[in-house]
């Protein structure tokens, strides 16, 4: 059975105050991959620390999954924040991250698992490194094979290319996508550049200052007038040579 | 998943044994500084043995005369072991606190918990002595528990708060030190003269008043304490990755936080309450095991005990070296070591992690 997530009227309170609510998603199935654009501060960080369980707030998020092992690697959630001050290196961090909630012991598969994610996104060279001395490219790339190595069903991954550079995005968004067909991993993540989410998304939830706006298929909710309405920006959705629809921004609107 | 090169994935798990390997060596040779520290300990007073004549004795062999073993067994022995057995408790308690306040600069001793635990024992001490005068050790110890406890949850409580920084912990546990000193002080001005030397005496913190039985109790509470710890070790390992991360990976960051503190106030409280105020193993013990084998909680939390226990043990046998025939107050002598350590730590917390 395929892991499935869906979203029926979920919020987010931090103490009174509401900063989101009424997200509202289809059945999001394995083997998808869901882009959630908006505004810098819309809502979409913690939308997703709402779904992996570290805030509360109204509605209910719906996973099924029956062949998982452990409810905790269920769910698998990447911050944005990559940032840590700690004396571990590389190989210690991503082992770590597939020990917690399984047995203590470390197995060979565990190891072989642990090589083979960091080798999948090309960090084997920096396995004996500290986490402190890592460049923030290289920190999100440890992140992602934290979460990875724990075979989550359900992705959660917030800006996990922001730090890097272009080719390194590009084949960063090809595995994920690649591992989300294999595996059939549902993956949400939060990403601004838009040309990338038409490349890597199936499906797009937009959300703008803390409400869902729409959640849809790529290519019918990344139009100009979506550009209009939630970034205020003037902008074309073009084909190029081969056919592949492009973001083109001519500028930014003039204030009305 | 890309296809890999089977050398390249062998490569890293193979460096990763090696590494391994070199943590459990650091492991031993840590272990082995402990033993021999612990010898040269137990050769040093009034009377001094050679080494020789200390494994002689502690082997129960008829060489030696009846008289060095007695010295060695009955009266050098609960003090050396004591050294030993407090600190490895101070050093586990730092690295925990320090771990789980994500905070370099925490211990028992910096953040008040002692200071806590030496008021508590000193109002046992001054106003507790006329009732219950034959179980005065355990009443000491208990109300050290019962403050190191109170103080233990107040800086949690603090540190859960939004907004609070690794900064305001610092703060937070000065306002501790400075308010239980005080407090101190003025047990001290309201005591009985002789209580009063006890309690000055207590303050510069002396393994002289190891017993058996506190031993005993100090042993059983490191015992219990070490495998809580090592069960949680993945998860408190965690923890050093931010909570969310670690929050994401399953682990119940808030309750994990309250269960380390809770074992944390127990282990620096013991140790005050029989030994009195021992300063900075908890801070230096942990700094040394985190250079030498880094975080992962399998070989640090080992680790801080072994240094923690060592440092202890040696400045021990230093406090008994610097005039031969008498034992300086050991609390003296770890102050003395740690403060330079201490400011060299603070002056380069800007250059490195931690």
């Amino acid at each position: 059975m395929v892991a499935t997530l869906q979203l029926d009227q979920v919020g987010v309170r931090y103490g009174k105050q509401e900063v989101l609510s009424g997200v509202t998603t289809p059945v999001l199935k394995g083997g998808e991959v869901t882009a959630v654009i908006g505004p810098n501060a819309a809502g979409k960080s913690s939308l997703f620390r709402r779904i992996a369980g570290l805030l509360d707030g109204p509605g209910d998020i719906r996973i099924d999954d029956a062949a998982l092992r452990h409810a905790s690697s269920n769910v698998c959630y990447m911050p944005q924040d990559t940032s840590v001050n700690t004396v571990l290196t590389v190989y210690e961090s991503v082992l770590l991250a597939r020990k917690q909630g399984a047995p203590r012991k470390v197995t060979d598969e565990d190891l072989q698992e642990v090589d083979r994610i960091l080798f999948s996104l090309r960090i084997e060279e920096i396995a004996f490194k500290g986490l402190n001395e890592l460049s923030g490219g290289q920190r999100q790339l440890v992140s992602l094979a934290q979460v990875l190595v724990r075979e989550p069903k359900i992705l959660l991954l917030d800006e996990p290319t922001s730090a890097l550079d272009l080719h390194r995005q590009v084949e960063v968004l090809a595995l994920i996508r690649s591992l989300a067909r294999e595996r059939e991993i549902c993956v949400v993540l939060a990403i601004h550049d838009l040309n990338q989410v038409l490349r890597v998304a199936d499906r797009v939830m937009v959300i703008d200052a803390g409400t869902m706006v729409t959640c849809g298929p790529v290519e019918s909710v990344i139009t100009p007038t979506l550009l209009q309405n939630i970034y205020r920006v003037d902008g074309r959705i073009e084909r190029c040579s081969r056919l592949c629809p492009h973001v083109i921004i001519d500028g930014p609107l003039e204030a009305a | 998943m890309a296809h890999s090169p089977a050398i390249a994935m062998v490569k890293g798990r193979g460096a990763y044994h090696v590494l391994v390997q070199r943590k459990k060596l650091v492991l031993l040779a840590l272990a082995v500084i402990l033993i021999l520290s612990v010898i040269a300990d137990l050769g040093l007073g009034p009377a001094r043995y050679s080494m020789h004549e200390v494994v002689l004795a502690l082997m129960g062999s008829p060489e030696v005369s009846e008289q060095i073993s007695v010295v060695i067994w009955d009266i050098r022995m609960p003090v050396a072991l004591m050294a030993v057995v407090v600190g490895a408790a101070l050093s586990a308690a730092g690295a925990q606190m320090q771990t789980i306040l994500n905070n370099p600069l925490a211990s028992p001793f910096t953040l008040g918990i002692s200071a806590a635990a030496s008021f508590g024992a000193s109002v046992a001490l001054v106003f507790g002595v006329g009732f219950l005068p034959w179980a005065i050790d355990y009443v000491v110890s208990i109300n050290a528990l019962v403050m190191a406890m109170a103080a233990a949850l107040f800086i949690h409580f603090m540190s859960q708060r939004r907004g609070v920084t690794v900064e305001t912990i610092v703060l937070l546990g000065i306002t501790l030190v400075f308010t239980f000193n005080a407090l101190l002080a003025l047990v001290q001005y309201l005591a009985s003269e002789q209580a009063l030397s006890a309690v000055v005496f207590w303050t510069m913190g002396s393994l002289t008043r190891a017993t058996w039985p506190k031993l005993a109790i100090t042993t059983a509470v490191v015992a219990v304490s070490l495998p809580l710890f090592m069960r949680r070790a993945w998860a408190l390992t965690a923890l050093r990755l931010g909570d969310d991360k670690a929050a994401s990976f399953g682990v119940n960051v808030r309750w994990l936080r309250l269960e380390t503190m809770m074992i944390i106030s127990l282990l620096a409280a013991v140790p005050v309450a029989f030994v009195g105020t021992i300063g900075f193993i908890g801070l230096v013990g942990p700094h040394i095991a985190r250079m030498l084998v880094g975080e992962d909680q399998r070989y640090f939390l080992p680790a801080s005990v072994l240094s923690g226990a060592a440092i202890l043990s040696l400045t021990s046998v230093i406090s008994k070296s610097i005039v031969p025939g008498t034992i300086f107050p050991i609390g003296i002598i770890t102050a003395l070591v740690g403060v330079p350590f201490l400011f060299s730590l603070i002056m380069s917390t800007r250059r490195r992690a931690w």
